[in-house]
């Protein structure tokens, strides 16, 4: 958890890449892949498309982009590098199936569906609160709420429990 | 209920499932390899030291198999020590089905999956790695998972899905010599785009999969991960059982779905109606007929990968490639070290050879830009993998068009994008 938070609620800066599919190999390219040392991961976050963004993020901001955020690969080095390098929230308008369950089940950040209207409302730089227990999203910079999908049950239970691994199943 | 739900059922132990439905299913076969496998050795190291206890032994190791196929063979320091450590790891837990490089049969996981028959119809199979959906092909659940996943799976032997909806593509006509399973699977990927199944099964139906070689029906299954399906899928048929019938004695227990099954959306297609098609940069559903991009220069030809690397495919790229010599440079790379050998029995290697291509040790290589040949900057590649991504291959600036294994075999004797059709065999 970082300095920011308060309770279910975190607060952070945004950056935003304003596209669709933002893939596992310009997140964290094939070469890589033999890397398993998280931190050097973290150098190397979003190298396919921004190789700045390591220094530009923070502990504890978020990242907001389009819809199939993460497809391709199942590698876990791609939510493990975005986490390292400090995010702890992506908003977009959805995300590839095995990219949403490592970020839930890995407990490494917080994979959040926004709709596209409010994709096209935040800005980069725009300055954050995401109170997941209430669904809801204010954006400190404009002045806004926005609505954030609710997280199903089970996954809910999971980000609860900080992963699959420490999470009891009771089904 | 459809295949995919009635698996799924059986495997959580219930009467009946319906899409959205989520539940702890009972894993049959896990597998993990040299890029997920030292991600589940830090989980289980961090459990360890967080519980302050030994993790002495895994569910059931018989269920587990492990390949080496990313980085090998090694190819460097880094990737020789997530080899130790991955040996060290089946040693440890009692894992005896480890297919190592240089030591007998060996190669891409997704290709050792059905080549040594380690799944079988019916069952529930988990990789870690996102390809895993290919073993789909022979009717069973099918789907590629996180080392986080994977390491619950080997201390708990189940995992959480959601039941997926089903897409049911049905695919019938005749098919025409100059057409594989890559044009039709790249064609739906276009039609669909590459989230168009986010989350869903696809099943394959119609006269024409009845008609695939399995090997080809894996072609489909393989990249449906790039249209972000959960899962891919062929009920078992005559052809499945032949195929494992040559492999394996283990009994199973095929699964076809019900009559009145329902689908969340159905298409179809009529193979006469299909161009060798070809993905432009920078997307598997960025599609064009080969004949739209006839004269595209290209700098090399790539025959490797799960997807393009199998028997199937090296006898088609050879029958293009016979007496002609390639005029970009050309790599081939089997899929596995059985499949390498069944092409050197055939004449399939000389072939190659003669025509002038590098023939390359069975490896993952340079499909997910590891080694062994990627791409530097603005250099174009022609490949019968399943991925172009920005950087997918090699530098970000690099360009890879996706394609069958006969239009790249084409377009490695003209040194252009060609449709086979164009070249006289």
């Amino acid at each position: 958890m970082n300095d920011r938070s308060n309770g279910k609620s975190i607060r952070g800066k945004v950056h935003k890449y304003d596209r669709d599919n933002i893939d596992t190999d310009v997140i964290i390219p094939g070469p890589y892949l033999k890397i398993h040392d998280h931190k050097e991961l973290a150098k190397h976050a979003m190298e396919g498309i921004d190789p700045s963004f390591p220094e530009k993020v923070s502990q504890g901001d978020f990242l907001v982009a389009g819809s199939n955020f993460g497809c391709g690969s199942s590698r876990e080095h791609a939510p493990i590098a975005l986490s390292q390098a400090g995010i702890k929230a992506i908003l977009a308008q959805s995300f590839a199936r095995i990219f949403y369950r490592n970020a839930v089940d890995g407990g490494y950040l917080l994979p959040i569906e926004i709709d596209k209207s409010t994709v096209n409302k935040i800005s980069n730089g725009d300055e954050l609160e995401i109170d997941i227990s209430k669904n809801e999203i204010t954006n400190i910079t404009k002045k806004e709420h926005y609505f954030m999908r609710p997280f199903p049950e089970l996954i809910a239970k999971i980000v609860e429990a900080g992963g699959l691994i420490n999470y009891r199943p009771d089904i | 209920m459809t295949i995919t739900e009635k698996i799924l059922a059986r495997a959580s132990g219930k009467q009946k499932l319906s899409p959205g439905d989520v539940m702890f299913a009972k894993v049959d076969r896990v597998m993990l390899h040299d890029v997920s496998g030292p991600g589940v050795i830090k989980v289980f190291s961090e459990w360890e030291k967080k519980r302050g206890l030994k993790l002495n032994q895994i569910w059931d190791p018989d269920r587990v198999w492990v390949t080496e196929d990313h980085f090998v063979p090694s190819a460097d320091r880094i990737s020789a020590e997530n080899i130790t450590s991955l040996s060290n790891f089946t040693k440890q837990y009692g894992i005896n089905k480890h297919f190592k490089y240089g030591l007998g049969q060996y190669g891409i996981c997704h290709t050792l999956s059905h080549e040594e028959a380690m799944v079988l119809p019916g069952e529930v199979y988990v990789g870690g790695d996102s390809h895993t959906n290919t073993t789909g092909a022979i009717g069973a659940f099918a789907a590629g998972l996180g080392h986080t996943d994977i390491a619950y799976v080997l201390m708990n032997g189940r995992i959480w899905f959601k039941v997926p909806e089903t897409m049911l593509f049905k695919i019938d006509g005749i098919k025409p010599d100059h057409i594989m399973a890559k044009d039709i699977i790249l064609k739906i990927i276009g039609d669909i785009g590459t989230d168009g199944a986010n989350y869903k099964a696809m099943q394959f139906v119609g006269s024409i999969i009845k008609d695939l070689p399995m090997e080809e029906r894996l072609t489909l299954t393989n990249m449906t991960t790039e249209a972000g399906a959960k899962n891919g899928i062929i009920e078992p048929d005559e052809t499945t059982y032949a195929y494992l019938g040559e492999r394996t004695d283990a009994k199973y227990f095929p699964v076809h779905s019900d009559l009145d099954a329902q689908y969340s959306e159905v298409y179809t297609y009529e193979i006469e109606k299909l161009e060798p098609t070809v993905a432009k940069p920078f997307s598997p559903g960025n599609i064009s007929a080969a004949r739209e991009l006839q004269g595209t220069e290209l700098d090399k030809a790539y025959i490797g990968s799960c997807t393009g690397a199998k028997l199937e495919d090296l006898r088609a790229a050879a029958q293009i490639l016979k007496d002609k010599k390639v005029k970009i440079r050309t790599e081939v790379l089997p899929a596995a070290q059985s499949i390498y050998m069944k092409a050197l029995k055939e004449g399939l290697i000389n072939i190659f050879m003669q025509a002038g291509a590098l023939v390359g040790p069975p490896t993952c290589g340079a499909c997910c830009g590891a080694h062994m040949g990627v791409l530097g900057k603005d250099e174009v590649c022609i490949s019968t993998t399943n991925r172009n991504f920005p950087g997918r291959m090699g530098h970000v600036e690099s360009k890879t068009y996706l394609a069958s294994p006969i239009v790249v075999a084409a377009s490695a004797v003209t040194g252009k994008i060609t449709d086979p059709r164009d070249v006289r065999i």
